[in-house]
């Protein structure tokens, strides 16, 4: 019998956090409902999967807890439609459906002994929290070079993730920059738009890889900044995002050329990026 | 093999006792597939049913599971068409899309098991084509009025009987469990004749229409191309090889199914982010797509060309848009498009 791949996992919500200031995002953390559950959802940084609210409906969403952590899922999720909406209005203790893993992770075969930069803006930062983590591991971290993480959002409120931050913060396995915007009271921090910091840090494109993930304006002024830096397109890795639905080649929407983001991505290179129209 | 027209409903019969038979019904002035009761009510041999045969493989809406979350657990059911199925009387461009659909269902990664299912379990009977029609074109893209691709059995017609060539071992086996007799020498040389005089007259040049798409997304001629479009989603709809969907609950609180059902590329929300953002801003974008799927991207990914050349899209565009015209005007670009 093959496996269906429509056929989502129950899993029981244990937390629905409220990540940011403006609580338009919530992390939930969804726990597997026994191991061989856990078992059957074998998933890499950079992967993601498709929620659902029984009732609702499901939406597709990057996963940023990494296999290092097990036992659980993490999601942060803006509100924006019915499927997000109901996510967070729901009660701890509630059953969620997730279909997945779906989609290919970010090369961390191709970063072995490599330096690893990691460049996210705004709430895209989600799959580079995965990376990281996953890349920090005390079992993995001998295996890459320096890490740095560079990342930025509109006001401090709006940073993802903001304990693991200031851990990251005092660890000498990552470098860790982060930016707002603009003068932010109490912050202390760089204040400045990301292709400048980007710039300011001048991270070395020597054996490193760069990964960005951010709103699109910010990837246009960033990519000339890593180019100017020595980073190639072969080196330039980025995840897309374009609207799904079955997460798995066949329903049409998600394509960039020939190519489906759910499918054959979410994770392409500048290089492979430059071959396709740009319809994303 | 040989069956003579009169035998069909007979044969049909004895193959409603084993399978789930369906065959072309008429509905008001035209024909559709449905499955039969009894053999005299297939109308055998008609011009192409107005929908395509994907949709007994691909429903336009399906449940894909049902599911109701109470202090019980989860449960999940899938239903599974797995019915023994006779299609009869398809023809074989509609046959050759199933062929070209097989690449998206059963794609490099994953499987729909609700199609598939469906396709293991139905054998496919097709029939010839000796007069086609004035808007097929099926020669223009590698298929032809007795192309064989997706079938088990092709029935050629040859007046007062139907000579009945042998695709497959499943198409085989159904032949020899109806019992048909042998064809004659001369019925073969009828039938081959019959083959002989059928002409698609239409042709659309197709030479150099890929290398021209492989270059060409950005050309000004999609400007103009699409101009007559409606963007109403139609053709996709009447598409034989067109397969987007999209999947919906139908739940109240938390019992309920999940359904898919047919979507189209040529529709704005197709695309739509949450964010408000539209890949495909405009019907331009989306009529390029379109195009672009079924002759260079279905021919980078699968090696073969997304259309069979069924011209259902053109007898029922409502403003007269001509794949044809489309497909000359691009390889010839400079083409004016009101010829």
């Amino acid at each position: 019998m093959m496996k269906n791949p429509y056929l989502p996992l129950p899993m029981k919500l244990v937390k629905n956090f409220t990540e940011t200031e403006d609580k338009l995002i919530h992390t939930f953390t969804l726990q597997f409902l026994s191991e061989e559950d856990e078992k059957s959802f074998p998933y890499m940084p950079g992967q993601f999967a498709e929620l659902c609210v029984f009732g609702k409906g499901e939406a597709p969403f990057g996963i940023a807890s990494s296999p290092t952590e097990p036992g659980f899922l993490k999601f942060s999720v803006a509100k924006v439609g019915t499927v997000s909406t109901a996510l967070h209005m729901m009660e701890e203790g509630s059953i969620v459906g997730v279909r997945g893993p779906l989609g290919n992770y970010y090369p961390v075969d191709q970063f072995k002994g490599k330096n690893v930069v990691i460049i996210g803006g705004g709430f895209a930062f989600t799959t580079l929290r995965s990376l990281a983590t996953y890349m920090m591991h005390p079992d993995r971290r001998g295996d890459f070079g320096k890490i740095t993480v560079i990342y930025g959002a509109r006001n401090p409120g709006l940073l993802l993730y903001k304990d693991e931050l200031a851990a990251w913060e005092a660890s000498p396995d990552i470098d860790l920059i982060t930016t707002v915007d603009r003068e932010a009271e109490g912050w202390n921090g760089r204040v400045g738009f990301i292709p400048a910091v980007t710039g300011e840090v001048a991270p070395s494109a020597e054996n490193a890889h760069a990964i960005i993930c951010g709103p699109p304006v910010m990837i246009k002024f960033t990519m000339p900044v890593l180019e100017k830096l020595g980073f190639t397109p072969e080196t330039t890795i980025m995840s897309l995002e374009n609207r799904m639905k079955c997460g798995i080649g066949m329903c049409g929407r998600c394509n960039v050329g020939g190519k489906y983001v759910c499918k054959d991505g979410p994770i392409f290179t500048r290089a492979q990026l430059n071959e396709l129209p740009n319809e994303y | 093999m040989i069956v003579s027209k009169k035998d069909i409903p007979n044969l049909l019969d004895k193959m409603i006792a084993e399978y789930e038979v369906i065959a072309p019904v008429k509905k008001d002035n035209f024909t559709v597939f449905k499955p039969v009761a009894s053999g005299t009510d297939a109308v055998v041999g008609e011009g192409n049913t107005k929908l395509p045969a994907k949709e007994l493989f691909f429903p336009q809406s399906e449940k894909l599971f049902s599911y109701s979350v109470t202090e019980e657990g989860t449960k999940l059911e899938a239903p599974m068409d797995d019915k023994k199925k006779v299609l009869f009387g398809v023809r074989p461009c509609d046959a050759r899309s199933l062929k070209l659909l097989d690449n998206v269902f059963d794609n490099d990664k994953f499987q729909d098991p609700y199609y598939l299912t469906r396709r293991e379990n139905t054998v496919m009977v097709g029939i010839g084509c000796n007069s086609p029609a004035s808007t097929c074109f099926c020669t223009s893209v590698n298929s032809g009025p007795f192309d064989t691709s997706g079938l088990d059995l092709l029935l050629v017609d040859t007046g007062d009987a139907y000579v009945v060539e042998l695709i497959t071992e499943k198409g085989k086996a159904l032949a020899d469990q109806a019992g048909l007799t042998a064809a004659s020498d001369a019925d073969k040389t009828a039938a081959a004749a019959a083959k002989e005089a059928a002409v698609v007259t239409c042709q659309v040049n197709t030479d150099g229409l890929k290398a021209k798409l492989d270059v060409n997304f950005y050309d000004p001629i999609w400007e103009r191309i699409h101009e007559k479009c409606l963007g109403c989603g139609a053709c996709t709809y009447l598409c034989p090889t067109c397969h987007c969907f999209d999947i919906v609950d139908d739940a109240v609180d938390c019992t309920g199914c999940r359904v898919r059902n047919w979507d189209s590329c040529a529709f704005p929300l197709f695309t739509l982010h949450g964010s408000g953002h539209n890949p495909r801003t405009s019907n331009k974008e989306r009529y390029r797509n379109r195009i672009m799927h079924k002759f260079k991207y279905f021919v980078d990914n699968f090696n073969e060309i997304g259309c069979v050349g069924c011209g259902r899209c053109i007898k029922n565009c409502p403003v007269n848009m001509d794949i044809r015209v489309v497909l000359e005007n691009i390889r010839g670009s400079e083409a004016r498009l009101d010829s």
